[in-house]
């Protein structure tokens, strides 16, 4: 199964509170820094997008429930920091040691901010793996949605989408598995798909019949229908 | 308030949010990990460079130029990419288009994906539980929370952005804005009308 992270289609959350678009991108001073330091500190290059995804979703559900969103983003990082032995726990209560870093040369620095955002990080890659499935074809997702690689870990399939059967809309290229990739174990690219699905077969009582939602899938959470 | 989870290493660091930021900063600074002075740039960057306003320039660019919007509905990344729209959470872009017959709307369910270098940071709401959760069970109903309500005829498209495709909605471009400039037209396309909780504004 999945984690608490996997919320799409849950009842019970209330209702959504727009904002003025006027609102100042950061409501605290403490969420801009928040970002700001979890950004810098994945240019050490210790990690990968899907791994830090991942130590996000790794909160107990207790923290993730109750965490504000920038809350889970540090608390992931220092986790993150951590387990990856950029940090160690002595670090983080204050009696680490004060020696130069061995990473410390690869410290992000302020004249070098707007070309790492504007680089980017790609995720298509070329891969030996051949399209299975041409757009219109009807699929099916697997069902319990899972990591099929690792027992409990990380994956893209949303609960609400598992076992369902929808039509291939658009192949995107082949894209890094984030199965894989978030443990560390390959990039493991496959071809990529947008994947639409009637609302009648997510939910019980969809609002409309016309309705429809629409999933990025990876060829390994699919089969043919 | 409860203690964290103990067997997270977060738990040693300052239970308050802005505490807690302000200790692993430091910690990280004192170590040379972090530079403050690259921590302003990034802040700087997303709170007044990078926003909704490229975003509007690229709809109102399609809404006014028909290669520009086939072009973009076709592959939109090399399109925007073009336009300086380029980086992070923006390496791949796909532009879905508002008509009569569909409504586009996108959500991230299971995080807060969002097409940055287009709309910048996503707003609170974009990343709160009841918006993840309930996008893609009850569109209307948080539709009309944002006070949008749309013909039983018209179909809604949710965007589930679950791999690193960033979706971008082209909305429809209102009556009684002919003959306007893409300046002009851009002031009329809000943030939210590119998410597709929204529609543009209509000219006073």
């Amino acid at each position: 199964m999945t984690r608490v992270h996997d919320m799409g289609g849950r009842f019970g959350d209330g209702p959504v509170t727009p904002e003025s678009e006027d609102a100042p991108v950061f409501a605290e001073d403490w969420h801009g820094r928040a970002l700001a330091v979890t950004l810098a500190a994945g240019f050490l290059g210790q990690w990968n997008i899907d791994v830090s995804r991942h130590a996000r979703e790794r909160l107990s559900p207790r923290d993730y429930a109750r965490f504000s969103y920038y809350e889970k983003w540090i608390s992931g990082l220092a986790d993150l920091l951590v387990e990856s032995g950029v940090l160690t726990v002595a670090d983080l209560s204050g009696v680490g040691s004060d020696d130069p870093h061995p990473l410390s040369a690869r410290v992000l620095k302020a004249e070098s901010v707007a070309a790492a955002l504007a680089k980017g990080g790609p995720a298509d890659r070329p891969s030996d793996i051949s399209a299975r499935f041409k757009v219109g074809q009807i699929v099916r997702t697997v069902h319990p949605a899972a990591n099929r690689l690792v027992d409990g870990g990380h994956t893209r399939l949303p609960v609400y989408a598992s076992g369902a059967t929808g039509m291939i809309m658009r192949l995107h290229g082949t894209h890094v598995l984030p199965d894989s990739n978030a443990h560390g174990t390959g990039e493991a690219p496959e071809p990529l798909y947008a994947v639409v699905f009637p609302a009648s077969e997510l939910w019980a009582d969809p609002e409309n019949p016309k309705d429809e939602v629409v999933l990025d899938l990876w060829q390994s959470y699919l089969e043919r229908a | 308030m409860p203690h964290d989870d103990p067997d997270h290493p977060h738990a040693l660091l300052p239970p308050d949010p802005a505490l807690r930021v302000k200790a692993l900063e430091t910690i990280l600074t004192r170590k040379g990990l972090i530079d403050p002075a690259a921590l302003d740039e990034i802040i700087d960057t997303y709170q007044n460079k990078i926003g909704p306003q490229n975003g509007a320039r690229v709809v109102a660019k399609a809404w006014i130029d028909p290669d520009f919007r086939k072009a973009l509905l076709k592959d939109a990344t090399p399109v925007v990419a073009d336009l300086g729209f380029y980086g992070r959470q923006g390496e791949h872009i796909v532009a879905v288009e508002n008509t009569p017959d569909l409504h586009n709307m996108v959500v991230c369910t299971l995080c807060s994906c969002y097409p940055w270098p287009l709309l910048g940071i996503p707003p609170g709401w974009y990343k709160s539980d009841a918006y993840r959760a309930r996008a893609v069970r009850e569109p209307r109903k948080v539709l009309a929370e944002f006070g949008v309500t749309l013909p039983s005829e018209t179909a809604v498209r949710v965007w589930d952005s679950t791999a690193e495709i960033r979706y971008l909605v082209l909305p429809m471009r209102p009556a009684g804005t002919e003959g306007m400039g893409e300046v002009d037209l851009a002031a009329l396309v809000t943030r939210d009308s590119m998410i597709g909780t929204g529609l543009p504004k209509v000219p006073s």
